[in-house]
Order: C-alpha cells, then sequence, then structure tokens
C-alpha cells in the first residue's frame, strides 16, 4: 500500500479523476462487470438446478464454489497489474512444473490424465491454472518488447505457448488445449501481429491439420467425424449430438418450462449438468432463453473489451484483452458444440456448467481483469 | 540495452495498434455470435416441428396391451382351456454395460449348467433390430424369478416380463376338438389387423381356437408410456384398456368325451356324439390324440417329427377329416330313398340267393352271407343287413336319385356351424364322376355306392348327423360345437331343408328296422343290445379298405392289419324321443357289429341311464390326471 501511495505522489491527478474514485475503486471491484456476473451466476444455478435432475445438492455444490470463485476474484482484483506482471514467469513455470507431473504421474481421470492430487489437501487441474498463466506470461514477455512483435519475438511467444499446449494436448484435453493455445494467441494477436505473420499462420495450421489427424486419439477422430456425420452413428458417437440438438429444437421460442424439459429430464441427454447443460437451457427456455444468456454473455464480453482499453499499460491491455476475449471462445465453442455446428470437445459453458476449477479459474481472470481495470491511474503512461 | 529498448517503445502507437484490433475482435465475436444465433433460430425456430416430433418419439412409447384371450368350458363349466402365466427372461444388449459379464452373472445366479453361458450368448447376439429385447430364456421357474428379483440390481438391461401362456389341462382327449394356439407366423401376420394383434404373439392354428380366434383373442389395449433413456418406463401417461377375449362353453360333455377317447383305447378311430334335438355335438373324439401344449411355445423339431412319422396320425381329426366308406350303416337312408322315390314297398320282397346279377350281366355281387338270407322285405334287409336287398334297391333307384336323396342328409356336404376343418366327404354321382375323374358312370358301382362302398365316403361327424336327422324324423339340425360365446347363445341356422316323407309312418318303419337291429333275433347288433333298458336304433357297417376280386373271400388272418376292414357303428336313443346319436368307427378292427356296436351302447348306456357310473367315474379320471399334472 505504501509503495502505492508513494507511486501516487508523483502523479498530480485532475479533479475529474478524483471525483470518480469511488467505493467501488477504491476495493478495485467494478460494479458493472460484477453485477452483470452475479446475474450469470445466479441464472447458471437455476439451469443447474434443473438440469441435475433437480438435486439442491449439486446446486449447493456449485455455490459453494462460486463463494470460492468470487473470494479468488476478489483477491486477484487486490493485487497490482505490476505485482501480476512480475510474478507471471513463476505461475507459468509453477504450471508447465505440474503438467510434467500430471505427465509424469498424473491420476488417471475420464480416461485422460488431466488431475494433480495432494492427498487429503487439494486436487486440481494445473491445464486450468495454465489458462491463466499463459496469456500472463506471454504479456509480460511482449511488455518489454517494442511492439508491434517482431518475428524474433514471435517465435519467444510461439516457444512459450507450444510446450504446455503440447502438454495440455497429450493428457489428452483437446479442449482446455485450444482455449489455453487461444489465450495466448490473442495476447499475441491484440499486441500488433502483422497481417502477413496471421497469414502464413493460417498456412501452417491448415498444413499442420493432416499431422493432428495422425496424432489424434481414436476417440477424437470420431468425435470429428461424428461431427461431420451424426446421424452414421445414432446409438453411439452421434447420440450425444442429436439428442443435444433434438433438446435445443424442440425448446422451441419459449421453451418446455423450467424442469419440464423432457430431453434432460428423461436422460436421453448426456452430460445435461457439464459440458451439454445448454442444451438443457435451449429446451426449456427456448430461443427466448438462449438469447437472454448469450446477450449476458456479450455484454460481459462488451464491458471486459472496455475495460481492457482502458488499461494504461501494455501488460494490462494484453492481459485483459485476452482474457476476455478466451471467455468468449469458451461461449462460442460449447454452445457451438451441443447446437452441432463445432465438433465436440471437451469445454464447459463458462459459469454455468457444473465444475469447480473452471469457475475459479474464469473468476480469477476477471479479478485480474478488474486488477488492471482499478489500477489503471496509478501507474506510469 | 533494455533501457534503449524502453525508450523506443511507443506507447501511442501501442493504445493504437490495440485499439484496432479490438475492434476487429468485436467484430469477430459479432460475427460467431451470429452464427450461434442463426443456429439456434434455425434448430428452435425454423426446425422446431421436427425436432419436437423427434423429442416425443423419444420420451413417448405406445405400448400394446395384449387382451387375455378367453377361456374355454365344456359344457357342464369344467375348463379346458386356460391361461397360464409364465415368466420370460430377455435382454437389451445396448442396455448392458458388458454383455459377456452379465450373461455370465445370469448363468451363475439362475444356476444353470456353464453351457448355458454359450447358449446365451447366442440368443443375445442374434437380434435384428437395436434396443429390441433378446429371449434368453422362458417359462422361468419361482425360485429363478426370485433369485433374479434379488439380484435385479446388478443387472440393468435384464428384464423379467410376464406373459400368459395358453395351458390345455386335458390336451390328449380335447386336443383335436380345441386345437390349439401357436405363435403367430408371417402368413398370419399378413392378414391381421397389426393393430389389434401388436402385443399378441399366440393365434388360434386349428380347432375351436382357430374357429373362434376373434371372440376369442378380444381388443387390444394400449398405454402411453414416458421412459427414460434406458428405456425404463418412468410413468403412464394414458390408457385405453384391452377388451378381453369370450370366454365359450362347448357343446361337450368333458366326461362323455373322456369316455369315448377311452373306450377308443389308442385304436385308431373316432367316436362323435349328437344331441338330436339342438345339434350340440356331446363328444367328438378322435384316436389317438397328442399333446397340444407342445404346440404353444412351439413344438421342438423332434417332437414334431415324432408326431409326423407316427403311422397312426395322432395329428389327423379323424372325426371331421377321416372318410371312410359308411357301409351299410347307409341301408336305413337307402330304405327312405327308395321309399321316398316309390321303388319299394315297406312289404315288397326279394329273394337273395347270396349274391346279386344285373341284369344281362353276369358278375355277382355278393351278400356278405355267401348263401343269402332267402326272402328279405325291407325290416329284414336292415335287419340282417342284407346286401341283395339293397343291390336291387340301388340299381332301381339309379346313382342320380340315389346321390340327390343322400345330400338331403349331409353326405357330401359340410353341414356343420362351426367346426374348423370339417371335411365335406364324399357323394359320388354321374357328373363328379365325368368332371373329376373324366369317365362314364357304370351301372355297377352304383351297386357299391348303393351299399355305402364304392366311391362313397364320409366322415363320422356327417354319420352321426344324418343319424341325428333320421332320429328327429327329417327334422334338420345343425351340428356345432360352441353352446355359448360370451354371453350370446349360440343358435346355428338349420343347415338344410327338412325332409318330408309322403307318408310319416316311413320313419317309424324304418326306425323299427333299426331296433331290431340291437333286439332283433336276427339283428346283426344283437349282442351289443343284450338288456337295453330303453329303445335304440343302431346300424352296423363293416368298411372294406380294398377291393376283393370277384372269388376271393376275405380273410382277416391273411390279411396286413392295416387293410383290415374298419368297423362303424351308427345309433340314436331313445327312440321315441331322441337324446343322442352316435357314430362309432374304429379303423381296421373287423366287423362293425361286434367291435364298433359295444362301445357305441356303452356310450349311449353312460349317457342316458340315470344310475350309470360310467360319467362319473370318466369325470373321476380327468379329476386325478388334473391334480397330478405338475404345476409349472
Amino acid at each position: 500500500m505504501n509503495r502505492h501511495d508513494s507511486a501516487m505522489l508523483h502523479y498530480p491527478r485532475r479533479a475529474s479523476v478524483r471525483r470518480r474514485r469511488t467505493l467501488w475503486s477504491r476495493i478495485h471491484i467494478d460494479p458493472w462487470l460484477s453485477g452483470l456476473l452475479l446475474v450469470l451466476l445466479v441464472a447458471g444455478l437455476v439451469v443447474l438446478y434443473s438440469a441435475s435432475g433437480q438435486r439442491m445438492s449439486v446446486v449447493i455444490a456449485q455455490a459453494s464454489r462460486f463463494g470460492i470463485a468470487l473470494v479468488a476474484m476478489v483477491v486477484l482484483a487486490q493485487l497490482s497489474p505490476k505485482t501480476l506482471c512480475r510474478w507471471s514467469p513463476v505461475l507459468y513455470g509453477g504450471g508447465l512444473a505440474m503438467l510434467v507431473a500430471v505427465e509424469v504421474m498424473g491420476d488417471i481421470g475420464m480416461g485422460a490424465q488431466r488431475w494433480l492430487e495432494i492427498p487429503g489437501v487439494v486436487r486440481f487441474q494445473p491445464s486450468e491454472l495454465m489458462k491463466l498463466a499463459m496469456p500472463m506470461m506471454v504479456a509480460a514477455y511482449l511488455q518489454r518488447q517494442v511492439l508491434p512483435p517482431r518475428l524474433r519475438d514471435i517465435l519467444v511467444c510461439a516457444l512459450i505457448m507450444a510446450v504446455p499446449v503440447m502438454l495440455i494436448a497429450k493428457q489428452p484435453d483437446l479442449g482446455t488445449s485450444l482455449l489455453v493455445a487461444c489465450a495466448g494467441l490473442f495476447v499475441v494477436l491484440l499486441a500488433g501481429l502483422s497481417w502477413r505473420l496471421i497469414g502464413c499462420l493460417v498456412v501452417l495450421v491448415g498444413a499442420a491439420l493432416p499431422l493432428l489427424w495422425i496424432n489424434m486419439h481414436a476417440y477424437q477422430r470420431q468425435r470429428v467425424l461424428t461431427f461431420l456425420n451424426p446421424e452414421s452413428d445414432p446409438l453411439g458417437a452421434g447420440w450425444n449430438i442429436i439428442q443435444s440438438t433434438t433438446a435445443i429444437g424442440s425448446g422451441g421460442l419459449t421453451g418446455k418450462g423450467w424442469t419440464l424439459g423432457t430431453q434432460s429430464q428423461l436422460e436421453f441427454l448426456p452430460e445435461r449438468h457439464t459440458d451439454f447443460i445448454v442444451a438443457v437451457l435451449g429446451e426449456e427456455f427456448g430461443l427466448v432463453g438462449m438469447l437472454l444468456v448469450l446477450t449476458l454473455y456479450l455484454l460481459i464480453v462488451g464491458r471486459g473489451l472496455l475495460m481492457a482499453n482502458g488499461a494504461h499499460d501494455t501488460y494490462g491491455r494484453l492481459v485483459a484483452g485476452s482474457i476476455i476475449l478466451t471467455f468468449f471462445i469458451y461461449v462460442f465453442v460449447n454452445i457451438g458444440m451441443v447446437s452441432g455446428i463445432l465438433p465436440i470437445v471437451g469445454v464447459p459453458l463458462p459459469l454455468v456448467s457444473f465444475g469447480g476449477t473452471s469457475s475459479v479459474t474464469l473468476m480469477a481472470g476477471f479479478g485480474i481483469l478488474m486488477s488492471i481495470h482499478s489500477h489503471r491511474r496509478l501507474l506510469p503512461r | 540495452m533494455r533501457k534503449s529498448r524502453a525508450a523506443l517503445k511507443n506507447p501511442e502507437q501501442e493504445v493504437r495498434i490495440f485499439r484496432n484490433r479490438s475492434l476487429l475482435a468485436v467484430a469477430l465475436v459479432i460475427l460467431l455470435s451470429g452464427c450461434l444465433v442463426a443456429r439456434l433460430v434455425y434448430l428452435q425456430i425454423v426446425q422446431h416441428e421436427v425436432f419436437t416430433t423427434r423429442s416425443e418419439s423419444n420420451r413417448v412409447r405406445v405400448e400394446p396391451l395384449p387382451p387375455t384371450r378367453g377361456l374355454i368350458y365344456d359344457r357342464n363349466g369344467r375348463l379346458l382351456a386356460e391361461n397360464r402365466p409364465t415368466y420370460n427372461l430377455t435382454i437389451v444388449p445396448e442396455r448392458v454395460d458388458d454383455l459377456d459379464v452379465t450373461l455370465d452373472l445370469l448363468v451363475d445366479i439362475l444356476e444353470l449348467p456353464d453351457e448355458e453361458a454359450a447358449v446365451f450368448r447366442k440368443r443375445a447376439y442374434q437380434r435384428q433390430r437395436p434396443y429390441q429385447p433378446a429371449l434368453l430364456m422362458s417359462e422361468l421357474d419361482e425360485r429363478q424369478i426370485a433369485r433374479l428379483a434379488v439380484n435385479r440390481y446388478r443387472l440393468p438391461g435384464v428384464e423379467v416380463e410376464g406373459q400368459l401362456l395358453r395351458y390345455y389341462p386335458d390336451p390328449m382327449l380335447m386336443s383335436h376338438v380345441l386345437g390349439y394356439v401357436g405363435r403367430i407366423n408371417v402368413e398370419e401376420l399378413a392378414d391381421l389387423d397389426g393393430g389389434d394383434y401388436a402385443g399378441t404373439h399366440f393365434i388360434g392354428k386349428t380347432g375351436v381356437e382357430k374357429q373362434y380366434e376373434a371372440q376369442l383373442h378380444g381388443d387390444a389395449g394400449l398405454r402411453q408410456v414416458e421412459t427414460n433413456a434406458r428405456g425404463r418406463v418412468l410413468r403412464e401417461l394414458g390408457r385405453s384398456d384391452p377388451e378381453p377375449g369370450k370366454d365359450i362353453v362347448l357343446t361337450i360333455d368333458e366326461r362323455l368325451q373322456q369316455l369315448a377317447y377311452d373306450l377308443l383305447d389308442g385304436r385308431r378311430g373316432s367316436i362323435v356324439a349328437i344331441d338330436p334335438p339342438t345339434g350340440e355335438i356331446l363328444a367328438m373324439a378322435s384316436s389317438p390324440g397328442f399333446n397340444s401344449n407342445l404346440f404353444v411355445t412351439g413344438i421342438s423339431y423332434d417332437d414334431y417329427r415324432a408326431l409326423r412319422e407316427d403311422l397312426d396320425l395322432p395329428l389327423y381329426n379323424r372325426a371331421i377329416r377321416g372318410q371312410y366308406p359308411p357301409a351299410s350303416t347307409v341301408k336305413p337312408f337307402m330304405a327312405l330313398a327308395g321309399l321316398a322315390n316309390g321303388e319299394i314297398t315297406p312289404q315288397k320282397t326279394i329273394y337273395d340267393p347270396g349274391y346279386y346279377k344285373l341284369p344281362e350281366h353276369s358278375r355277382r355281387y355278393h351278400n356278405w352271407l355267401r348263401w343269402g338270407h332267402g326272402r328279405v322285405d325291407m325290416h329284414r334287409a336292415i335287419e340282417v343287413s342284407n346286401d341283395t336287398y339293397f343291390f336291387n334297391l340301388a340299381h332301381l333307384l339309379g346313382i342320380d336319385a340315389l346321390s340327390s336323396f343322400m345330400h338331403r342328409f349331409g353326405f357330401g356336404e359340410q353341414t356343420s356351424y362351426d367346426v374348423h376343418g370339417a371335411s365335406q366327404g364324399l357323394m359320388p354321382s354321374r357328373e363328379w364322376k365325368r368332371e373329376r375323374r373324366n369317365q362314364v358312370w357304370f351301372p355297377g358301382e352304383t351297386l357299391s355306392v348303393g351299399i355305402g362302398q364304392g366311391y362313397w365316403l364320409a366322415t363320422p361327424l356327417q354319420m352321426a348327423t344324418a343319424m341325428s336327422v333320421l332320429a328327429n324324423r327329417g327334422e334338420w339340425v345343425t351340428p356345432h360345437l360352441a353352446r355359448k360365446v360370451g354371453d350370446e347363445i349360440v343358435t346355428p341356422p338349420p343347415a338344410k331343408e327338412d325332409i318330408e316323407l309322403a307318408n310319416d309312418d316311413w320313419w317309424n318303419l324304418v326306425n323299427r328296422a333299426l331296433e331290431d337291429v340291437m333286439t332283433g333275433h336276427e339283428g346283426t347288433a344283437r349282442r351289443a343290445g343284450q338288456g337295453l333298458e330303453y329303445r335304440m336304433a343302431g346300424k352296423s357297417g363293416t368298411a372294406q379298405v380294398f377291393t376283393l376280386d370277384n372269388d376271393e373271400r376275405y380273410n382277416a388272418d391273411e390279411l396286413e392289419e392295416r387293410l383290415h376292414d374298419h368297423a362303424l357303428f351308427t345309433a340314436f336313443a331313445p327312440i321315441d324321443e331322441p337324446r343322442i346319436a352316435v357314430a362309432v368307427v374304429i379303423e381296421n378292427a373287423g366287423g362293425g357289429s361286434s367291435h364298433a356296436a359295444p362301445l357305441a351302447r356303452q356310450l349311449v348306456d353312460a349317457w342316458l341311464l340315470p344310475d350309470s357310473e360310467a360319467l362319473d367315474e370318466a369325470e373321476d379320471e380327468i379329476v386325478q390326471r388334473e391334480d397330478h399334472e405338475p404345476s409349472r
């Protein structure tokens, strides 16, 4: 605190700025974003109650995780971006070490090695940590470089990104590795990656696709094939997508009503309270409900982008922009896969799907966003 | 170094770049969101109907509720065909995590030999459609059901399904009357109302079961149920109850049927008894019988082959499909034909030298008594069953008059009301021979027909029917098997016009002659008629199985058993107020008067004599057998 105060002395403030320093900015919380998030969390719990087969225990478990997630958000919001920037390499390094550890001795969970466990104390997915550590690390690196980044910088960034993404993909967790890669990529793109290089990247990815196909697990390939033609295996791999589109489609304009969705309540929907929860939403609340939730997400993204633009240093801008765009990618990929326009990859609907680690990470991300936003006046221009 | 780099940083430019890029990002976000919205509108608005239908059919299943098949009783209310609950074991492989493990577990739970696991595996894998239950085992016993119930939580996808199975308590003696039900086959399926038979697996194949299929089956109900993805029924959304099939009360008296079956004693033959005032068939036994219960769940190949290859043809319903030359049993009808056509008078006599010769032919047609009966009139001709008299009469009548008169008694026609598969026999005529054989009729053939031989064929049911008409003095009743269908009493319309004779007394004359067959000092069945306590009319018959050459004589000892004569006897009693008409046929038994007449006498005695214990004994036999029947 003292350090901040001393910094303040060097930078005289304008009167208007003084007026805007409200209670909210004192506690480093953005009221707009927090308000939108709370609405989303409550809406998510309402849908989850129905999607879990009306089990209150599931809702309570989720709500308590939200509590932890909110605490994480508030705590991170108090840290100054400068601190965050300084700690980024440590976070990244630690995450990387844990990914290796998972690779070596990780639990087997859902056919994939994702979990790291200190028995009786904590059990979490290092890949979740990487979702935040990745953009922070890339931004911290680029912060020190002249922007737009030169080729050498891009290569360094590529290296920073490639190692953890490959480790996560090897777990195998296609969805998370995709999101982690996006998080890093968005930083580079926002930093001003030249169009020429973007073009090259697209070509490179195109060339890498066959290579990716060869290295995919059988079930991952099956997912892609099923995505292309779900009717080819209606009772097997195509089941999920057929049932989820049926759920959404049968919801119609206004839906079948809360807890009255037959597709979900009668267990036709797979993983209805985790990855496929949006199908429950679509079935029970219809297009209206879907559009409302989508609007909520877009408002959050909009607010996030505004906040990112208000950041006063490169690191803050890049991290904030990346976090909020990755958040949108979450939403897009999840709704896209459940409604059948994207192949099924394990991406939950952020802050609505049941699952603790991911909501904590997401809220921690919003905490960072708020930290960047609320500390902007305190940083040198 | 680092400092100089930092000095080169251009914050203004960085902000500008970021702003441009984030504007681009906003555009991207809007574009992608637009894709999602478009997709959602497509699914929820454009394709809404399609998905609603799909969702409905997903969760709502219409299950047919098969009706309970009607029961069949005898005329005294004794149960002849019932439905017994049985339990089948089925499995839906799609709902099982590890099929092989589950099947092994089932074998373990049911304590079956290990080979069963292989059988189970075969059955579980040979289904046509996904999610269709495969039948692993039928007719589980109570212990197995209990063990499965206890272990149910370990056996997802495994179900014990209850089913009512037709069961015949007395299959051997009733099999030909009742017929049996069996699994619906492809051809039957094509003819059926799919809705009504959706949940029904069985259909009447023969006999009463077939004849009254529509009434016995009832109407199927429906229930709409909501299921989850595992196919488990969660709740019922609506139902219409099935209309159970109607119960049928038969005209058969099971005690009399049992007695008839016992009298046949496993020999090839048949006994049919009819109540003349109503045409109700009191007994219709065909021997040997077969176990119709074997057919219900599908008879095994070995069992079926055994039945098919049995030389005694147990599956053959002799009572209604067995076609025998009616032989001398036709003589009373011949006499009536002669009287009605004015060819004879009761008093007119002929001289029987032991044979008959057609005018201007040399061939002799022998009387059964080689040396002849001397002078015979109509009464004596019937009493002693003189052939020569009827050769002459047949010649006088000619085949045309003879044939058309016999049709009036139902010969050559199917006159029964509800006897499934009854044959019409064969009453030969000039036209018939021209059409079917493309040959002219020879006068000699008329002579054979005159004594019920030659081409003439009749079933035991036809013989008993003709006897009933005779007992009724020409009044026609229609033989039938069902007394009551549901609450409706069966009253079949008369099958044919009543027979009216110019002189009503002729009935008495013929009947008195038939009485003398039983009691006259020359009566062919006088031994069977000894000690009669009521007036009984009877006529014996001995049907040749093959034709002897003119000068050959029949010698039973020299012939194979299956070429022996069929023994026939027809009767009714009491003459004044007939209450039973009977036809007895025993294949290859020999003379009718000695081998068939005693059976007819015992049957009529049992029916008419109040102090006869034969029916009570038959009832005891039935009760005892049913008590010893191992319960399934």
